[in-house]
């Protein structure tokens, strides 16, 4: 200690002790110790109550509470010591240039312009190979570093056996049993009028692109078609029953909201409004194209079926879709 | 001791000069200044809390049977990812304290750096040496937005898997290279082949926490290099930097800040409710609840995905999904691009390529005023577009009203807000005075009768401020008698 008071060799004298910068920035400093040692204290007792707290698996509430008064114990304590307690100054420190001297940019220049356009003007043909053999090692490591993450998409509508993955089909197929997610079979008297039933392909229940809402408008006989407006497809209904794929074209949210007074599906979402009665046309909201509508029949034994599949890529749109 | 060690230390490493420079760096003093150590402090929290939780979390999308103690739940099939969040979340002990904590520390680093950056815009702080620390900053704001999205996404519960999906269909509507992008993404067609979790986990707790250590670094060393800017005031010029010094005032104000910042976190994480997933359930595809809303600070891509009208452009056997593509993908990248270079327009409008290290008032840049509050406008116009549907619920109000106001709102609010600041901001210039701490005039009568003013004495807080700045002083004479008693030391007042 005595020994940093007798070294004078700093640039400057040293502050007496009653230097007004060196003062506390509060008229009764005694009191703001206290304040500060009773804060520290009450923090001490929070962290302790935190350790009983967890000790005894009391609940997250009282583990909340003793680690925040802990916490604003500390914090209160350790900021008062340092904003009223500690010298304020105010102190001063001047600023310095940032940029070099003329004659050091000059020098740094040179160095990358003489050293190395010397060097590019000796050995052109190297630099250039060696650009373009950089070039193919980024490309070289990209690849499998890209091309492994995924299967590609599929150009076409049928993949013919490829690993590639198509946007356009699903695993509806025609013949294909409607099922529940838990795989019940539907049965054309399985709803009433105003029902909506989320149905699979048989075998693909809880598949994301095959997903289908099942929507019961009418009481009609398994031949009859329920008259839709255009876009609709009035062949593609059966025994009053309409299916739409799940999928939002917006954004491939499931469009799970049936209001059965207004004849809407509505996307949770982003409120895309379709119309249910006119093949599910956007009439509202940023979704651009109906929900494509599934073929439906009824078998012999009043089995729901697909009576074909999708004349479109189901969900939201995509480059490659025409 | 302490000499003897530090001596030890400085023969190998020399840190005493350094250190001596560093342990005198000042710090100007003002309020605004700290809302960056809130981000700074949050992301500490969000590094511990966050290192707790991968303790318990397991990243896989294998589907097991639920068996802990979360009753409604048992027997029921769900991933390991969702099962291990419920679980750590109810039979680790502390570990819902620590979810919760971490989630809101989440939500309060993006707030506060967004009140960060609007504090160093408005008080023109990016201008040149800064420009660097402002690119550094917006980096780290908009890596901090993406880190938030992958952290939420993982617990594969309802509601976020929701997000994935809406994430998987923006990745989509790219052109050209849209469905390449999303199949590379997730392995697949939505929602691709099971591995979406183990990436966002790697993502979420590797890859971009590491770039934003690094960028935070970077942040801070430019603000050591570069000194702080400060407001104008006395003694304070575009060559010095006045203040309280870091060691020990700077020290003990921000290490206390740190306690309240954890304070504020913890206290959230044990009593304000966030993402109780157990009740929203494993996520299924076919799936969708009502109502919901992303984080806060994905808000403002939700509204503008909203408001959007249904503009897809179908042409030469292409689809493009401008519905999609522009407010989700062509507006986030409009915004953070303008973010970027806005220091370099302000520079070439201005003509000024002078060094700033006093900041501005507001109202003295009327127009980087105006554009930052037309700016601010127009994002917080589009975040309230994203809860139309509550807000309809809520105001009684048809939904489609509600959409309908949004979109003649979200375009023309900016405008006003421009021409309305601009005003604002020349009738404050036009003020004398405005804005300072006044020190009352103290009133009185003399016994014939004559009235007098004076002022009264500086507040406490503002008395160091009338004195002038000195350097830190080398040492501090402690040989004065009345050192016997520290706290006994009378406070000069000048």
């Amino acid at each position: 200690m005595s020994d940093h008071n007798i070294r004078l060799d700093g640039p400057l004298p040293p502050a007496a002790l009653d230097d007004p910068h060196l003062q506390p920035a509060t008229g009764h400093p005694e009191r703001m110790e206290a304040l500060a040692a009773v804060a520290i204290v009450i923090g001490m007792i929070g962290f302790v109550g935190f350790i009983w707290a967890y000790w005894v698996d009391a609940s997250t509430q009282w583990q909340a509470a003793t680690l925040t008064v802990g916490m604003l114990g500390l914090g209160i304590g350790t900021i008062s010591w340092g904003k009223y307690l500690m010298p304020q100054g105010p102190f001063v420190e001047e600023r310095h240039d940032f940029h070099s001297t003329d004659d050091e940019r000059s020098a740094f220049n040179a160095a990358i312009t003489g050293r190395g356009g010397l060097e590019v003007k000796r050995r052109g043909l190297l630099l250039g190979l060696f650009a373009v053999g950089g070039g193919i090692m980024t490309l070289a490591l990209l690849i499998p570093g890209v091309r492994s993450l995924g299967p590609k998409p599929a150009k076409s509508e049928d993949p013919h056996g490829s690993t590639d993955v198509s946007l356009f089909t699903t695993n509806w197929r025609q013949g294909s049993k409607l099922v529940t997610v838990g795989g019940r079979q539907v049965m054309v008297d399985d709803l009433d009028v105003g029902g909506v039933l989320t149905v699979f392909p048989q075998g693909y229940e809880g598949s994301s692109p095959d997903q289908v809402i099942l929507i019961r408008l009418a009481q009609q006989a398994p031949n009859e078609h329920y008259t839709l407006e255009p876009p609709g497809n009035t062949e593609w209904t059966a025994a009053g029953y309409v299916a739409y794929s799940k999928l939002c074209t917006h954004l491939g949210c499931p469009v799970g909201l049936y209001q059965e007074k207004t004849q809407q599906l509505v996307c949770p979402c982003h409120q895309s409004i379709f119309n249910v009665n006119a093949g599910a046309i956007p009439q509202f909201g940023p979704a651009p194209r109906p929900l494509p509508q599934l073929p439906l029949a009824v078998d012999a034994t009043g089995q729901m079926r697909a009576n074909g599949t999708f004349d479109q890529a189901v969900g939201p749109g995509f480059w490659e879709r025409p | 001791m302490i000499d003897k060690s530090l001596n030890w230390v400085d023969d190998r490493l020399g840190i005493a000069k350094g250190g001596r420079t560093f342990l005198d760096k000042i710090f100007p003093d003002h309020w605004s200044f700290m809302l960056g150590e809130i981000a700074l402090y949050s992301f500490v929290i969000l590094l511990g809390t966050g290192v707790f939780l991968t303790l318990y979390f397991v990243p896989s999308g294998h589907e097991i049977v639920y068996h802990g103690s979360y009753v409604p739940l048992r027997g029921q099939r769900v991933s390991e990812a969702y099962a291990s969040t419920v679980g750590l979340s109810f039979d680790v002990r502390s570990g819902l304290l620590m979810r919760q904590a971490h989630h809101w520390a989440a939500d309060i680093f993006l707030g506060a750096i967004a009140v960060h950056m609007a504090r160093v815009f408005f008080t023109g702080a990016f201008r040149k040496p800064r420009e660097f620390n402002w690119i550094v900053g917006t980096l780290m704001l908009i890596l901090g937005i993406v880190n938030g999205f992958l952290g939420y996404s993982l617990p594969d519960d309802l509601v976020s898997g929701t997000g994935i999906r809406i994430a998987y269909s923006i990745t989509e509507s790219i052109p050209l290279v849209g469905t390449y992008l999303s199949f590379f993404l997730f392995g697949g067609n939505y929602p691709g082949s099971g591995i979406i979790i183990p990436r966002f986990y790697v993502l979420h707790v590797l890859i971009v926490p590491a770039i934003i250590v690094g960028l935070l670094a970077a942040h801070l060393g430019l603000l050591v290099k570069q000194k702080h800017t400060q407001f104008p005031g006395k003694g304070k010029t575009e060559h010095n930097v006045v203040g309280s010094p870091m060691f020990p005032t700077f020290i003990a104000k921000t290490t206390g800040f740190l306690f309240m910042a954890s304070a504020v976190t913890f206290g959230l994480g044990g009593f304000a409710q966030i993402n109780p997933i157990w009740q929203f359930g494993q996520y299924e595809p076919y799936q969708i609840s009502y109502a919901v809303q992303p984080d806060w600070y994905m808000g403002w891509l939700d509204g503008a995905l909203r408001i959007m009208p249904s503009w897809e452009w179908v042409g030469w056997g292409h689809t493009i999904p401008l519905e999609v593509f522009l407010p989700a993908v062509v507006f986030p990248g409009l915004v953070f691009n303008i973010l970027i270079v806005w220091p370099f327009i302000e520079s070439i409008y201005t003509k000024d390529t002078n060094y700033h290290n006093l900041l501005d008032r507001p109202r003295d840049r009327p127009k980087r005023t105006a554009a930052g509050a037309s700016m601010l406008t127009l994002l917080f116009a589009v975040f309230f577009a994203s809860s139309t549907d509550v807000m309809a619920n809520f105001f009684q109000l048809p939904l489609l009203d509600v959409l309908w106001f949004f979109r003649f709102f979200v375009p023309l609010a900016p405008i006003v807000a421009y021409f309305l600041t601009y005003k604002i901001c020349n009738e404050m210039r036009a003020a004398e005075g405005i804005g300072k701490r006044k020190r009352a005039l103290v009133v009185s009568r003399s016994a014939e009768g004559e009235y007098s003013t004076v002022k009264s004495e500086p507040r406490p807080g503002d008395a160091h401020e009338e004195l002038e700045a000195i350097p830190v002083p080398t040492y501090i004479d402690t040989t004065h008698p009345d050192l016997a008693t520290a706290a006994g030391v009378r406070r000069v007042i000048r």
